[in-house]
């Protein structure tokens, strides 16, 4: 075992070592070079010993789990899956301003809502909705004073297009135009 | 002098054994050396200069406290005055913020500093940092022997990654190249790559810490999270940085001013929780066996270890992706490529004037066109299943439904809590690091659901939470564990998270400058272990030099090389 003989060799006692280090046994040995790192004077310990303690399991802690206490949600316990129709496709877009891009944009709209959907599976009768961790204190709130201020100039720098003091955008209220004259519009999309 | 803690660099600087400049230009060139691409802008010339400010000071012998002179990273989603701030994206890569993070403007005026801004998933949504428009992240633990020794890992194609979305700020701090780094954490953002990056990460109380200045994610969940290499340095920063912010109504009062951590913390009559619900399927067996060894740990230690139940875990993660997913389409909304930021289709016309391209004939165009090109694939899909969720028929459907099981999530910690548990552990991680070339097969969702399974129940609930390196793995990989505490316990927890680091001995990590193969890794602060090659980074005593390369002709000859 070339561990206890590396350790023989340099004179470093395995007293440190986790009372159990177990290399083959159930897979939580620790790497050599890592565990004995703390020089001791002395090599009073016992080779034998040390690698029947090598070989020993460390006894699991019976106050963890040995096993997975769960399994994940199975299909049959949720909804039907949500149909995205193409209306919906384009609802979204124009309220996101985002784009699917692709077909794979959609499947991955389509698995996020099925993962969502395990929240139905919890009983929630009863409990109202928690907005925030602080629902329970009153704000911090500062006098109702100006504090700081007088900062357009800096802030119309970090603009790319100003005239005076404003932005420049382009007129508004106009709709995005409709999806098939979009792919237009956006580089690279294809769906 | 690189691997040393923040306590004891900044006695040296103080002492005059070191010198901040000296310090600064170590910090910077190991950068350059280390390619891990942890580091979006590194500000060198800044840095030097705030150094030479602090060896003014410390000359003086009047430093600004005790991070006079020490170097420190920020995750890049912390706005820096003067300094880009780009959130990993496109949409933001040429912004520069007016302002500094609350944040980081009390670390610099400690004297602090600041050596770059590190790399992340873009705009934190990831847990691998692989999904950055800069690159992935490489953990540092690739390089190290024991990876290298114990897998035969080929260092081009074989790294792990760091984990994230703060892998930038845990590769930065575990590669020594600074000695704190900023990270935030709204799923677990900070305790996952730490974890796997072996260092110390904390997720303080929700409000403890200012979030003016980050970019925000998930509001009702963010916090800034601190990455250092000990307990007791996690601490020394938490003190600096909590407390109340009038630029961010969320912050609430420090319970008391925190500075150092008792040496002499003791955890006899504690109560230590275990989570039954913590074993999820797919946790690893060396994790699950560290769990068990440092409960035996706390055990002899004189604590009272029960197992308890939070019944509701298995949802949390699902209530978190609904919640997660709403906050970014309303926050990602400010992104319109109008005042800051990415604007897209723009022309210069023959007299250099700045013209709106033809097929932009609207606002919305303008905005649809922005986010386009400036979004990643992972942000662009948050925001549309976001804006689902909100839909007017999904609202009580998916939205309210979530916030009802966020109460029953924090009612599980409540009672657990009141019921006489102090703190509980948990894994922080299912397992240690993955290949990046493995990582990379299963898309963003999946691995978020997977890497935030025991993270995210903790911000759902706004408690602290720390991940403490504990081992490493088989295959030469740092394993973490998480303790989760009472709200505004940050202090307490990191007591314990100290008792534990006290006892388990994790490695500090080094590497050769030369880089080309050789890794290098000193034990112990002093001891060389395993390689030949001359350690640079630390005081390593000739007589151990001698004594070790006999130890590895010998070593070689029981089967070792």
């Amino acid at each position: 075992m070339s561990i206890s003989s590396l350790c023989a060799t340099r004179r470093v006692s395995l007293t440190i070592i986790r009372p159990s280090f177990s290399f083959l046994t159930n897979g939580h040995s620790i790497p050599y070079g890592v565990n004995f790192i703390r020089r001791t004077p002395s090599c009073s310990q016992s080779r034998i010993t040390n690698v029947t303690r090598l070989f020993s399991s460390r006894p699991h802690n019976p106050k963890v789990p040995e096993v997975p206490t769960w399994k994940p949600v199975a299909e049959d316990q949720l909804p039907t899956p949500a149909h995205i129709p193409a209306d919906l496709v384009d609802k979204l877009e124009r309220l996101a301003l985002v784009d699917f891009r692709t077909k794979q944009g959609l499947a991955c709209l389509e698995k996020a809502i099925r993962f969502a959907d395990q929240l139905h599976v919890v009983d929630t009768s009863g409990v109202d909705p928690m907005d925030s961790v602080l629902e329970d204190r009153a704000l911090y709130l500062r006098d109702d004073t100006v504090m700081e201020g007088d900062c357009a100039e800096e802030l119309l720098q970090l603009s790319k297009n100003t005239v005076e003091e404003y932005f420049v955008a382009p007129p508004g209220n106009i709709p995005l135009p409709k999806r098939e004259e979009r792919a237009a519009m956006l580089k690279h999309s294809e769906f | 002098m690189l691997s040393l803690t923040i306590k004891e660099v900044s006695l040296a600087l103080r002492e005059g054994r070191i010198s901040p400049t000296e310090l600064c230009r170590r910090c910077l060139d190991r950068i350059k050396k280390t390619h891990l691409n942890a580091y979006i802008s590194v500000t060198e010339d800044l840095a030097l200069k705030q150094a030479q400010e602090a060896e003014t000071r410390l000359l003086q012998g009047v430093p600004k406290g005790p991070l006079d002179g020490i170097p420190f990273a920020v995750k890049d989603n912390f706005c820096t005055e003067n300094i880009k701030t780009t959130c990993a994206s496109r949409m933001l890569r040429d912004y520069t913020p007016p302002y500094n993070a609350t944040v980081v403007q009390k670390l610099l005026d400690q004297g602090a500093v600041l050596v770059g801004k590190t790399n992340m998933d873009e705009f934190a949504m990831g847990a691998g940092s692989t999904d950055g428009a800069f690159g992935p992240v490489r953990n540092p633990w690739s390089y190290a022997a024991p990876y290298r020794q114990q897998t035969g890992a080929s260092p081009d194609s074989d790294w792990v990654i760091a984990g994230g979305s703060s892998g930038g700020s845990a590769a930065a701090v575990a590669s020594l190249t600074s000695y704190l780094a900023l990270g935030s954490d709204t799923g677990g953002s900070t305790r996952n790559p730490g974890a796997l990056c072996g260092v110390v990460a904390l997720k303080p109380t929700y409000g403890l810490l200012s979030r003016h200045g980050l970019i925000p994610l998930v509001n009702s969940m963010d916090v800034p999270g601190i990455i250092t290499r000990s307990a007791n340095d996690a601490a020394i920063v938490l003190g600096i940085l909590q407390g109340l912010d009038r630029r961010d109504s969320t912050t609430i009062p420090a319970p008391s001013p925190l500075t150092e951590l008792p040496e002499d913390f003791d955890v006899k009559d504690m109560c230590i929780g275990i989570p039954k619900e913590y074993h999820a399927p797919g946790l690893s067996a060396q994790t699950l066996a560290q769990w068990s060894h440092v409960a035996d740990m706390l055990e002899r230690g004189g604590a009272r270890v029960e197992q308890v139940s939070l019944p509701h875990t298995q949802y949390s993660i699902v209530c978190y992706r609904v919640l997660c997913h709403a906050e970014v389409a309303s926050n990602m909304a400010r992104f319109d490529g109008l005042q800051y930021g990415m604007r897209d289709y723009l022309l210069l016309d023959a007299t250099s004037q700045i013209r709106l391209h033809p097929t932009i004939l609207s606002t919305d165009a303008l905005y649809a066109t922005t986010r386009h090109e400036g979004f990643n694939d992972v942000v662009r899909g948050r925001i549309l299943s976001g804006n689902y969720f909100l839909l007017k028929q999904n609202y009580q459907h998916y939205f309210v439904k979530a916030q009802k099981v966020r109460r029953l999530i924090a009612n599980d910690f409540k009672q657990v809590f009141s019921s006489g548990v102090d703190m509980l552990l948990t894994p922080t991680t299912l397992t240690d690091a993955a290949r990046y070339s493995d990582f990379t097969q299963e898309d963003n969702q999946t691995r978020s659901a997977q890497e935030d399974v025991f993270t995210q129940p903790v911000n759902i609930a706004g408690l602290p939470a720390v991940s403490v390196p504990i081992a490493l793995s088989k295959r030469g990989l740092p394993i973490g564990l998480q303790l989760i505490g009472p709200a505004l316990q940050d202090k307490r927890l990191l007591s314990v998270a100290q008792w534990i680091e006290q006892r388990v001995g994790f490695p500090s990590i080094k590497f050769s400058p030369s880089a080309s193969g050789v890794a290098l890794i000193c034990l112990n602060k002093n001891l060389i272990m395993f390689t030949l090659g001359t350690c640079i980074f630390c005081s390593c005593s000739p007589i151990y030099y001698f004594l070790y390369s006999v130890l590895v002709v010998l070593s070689r000859g029981f089967g070792y090389s």
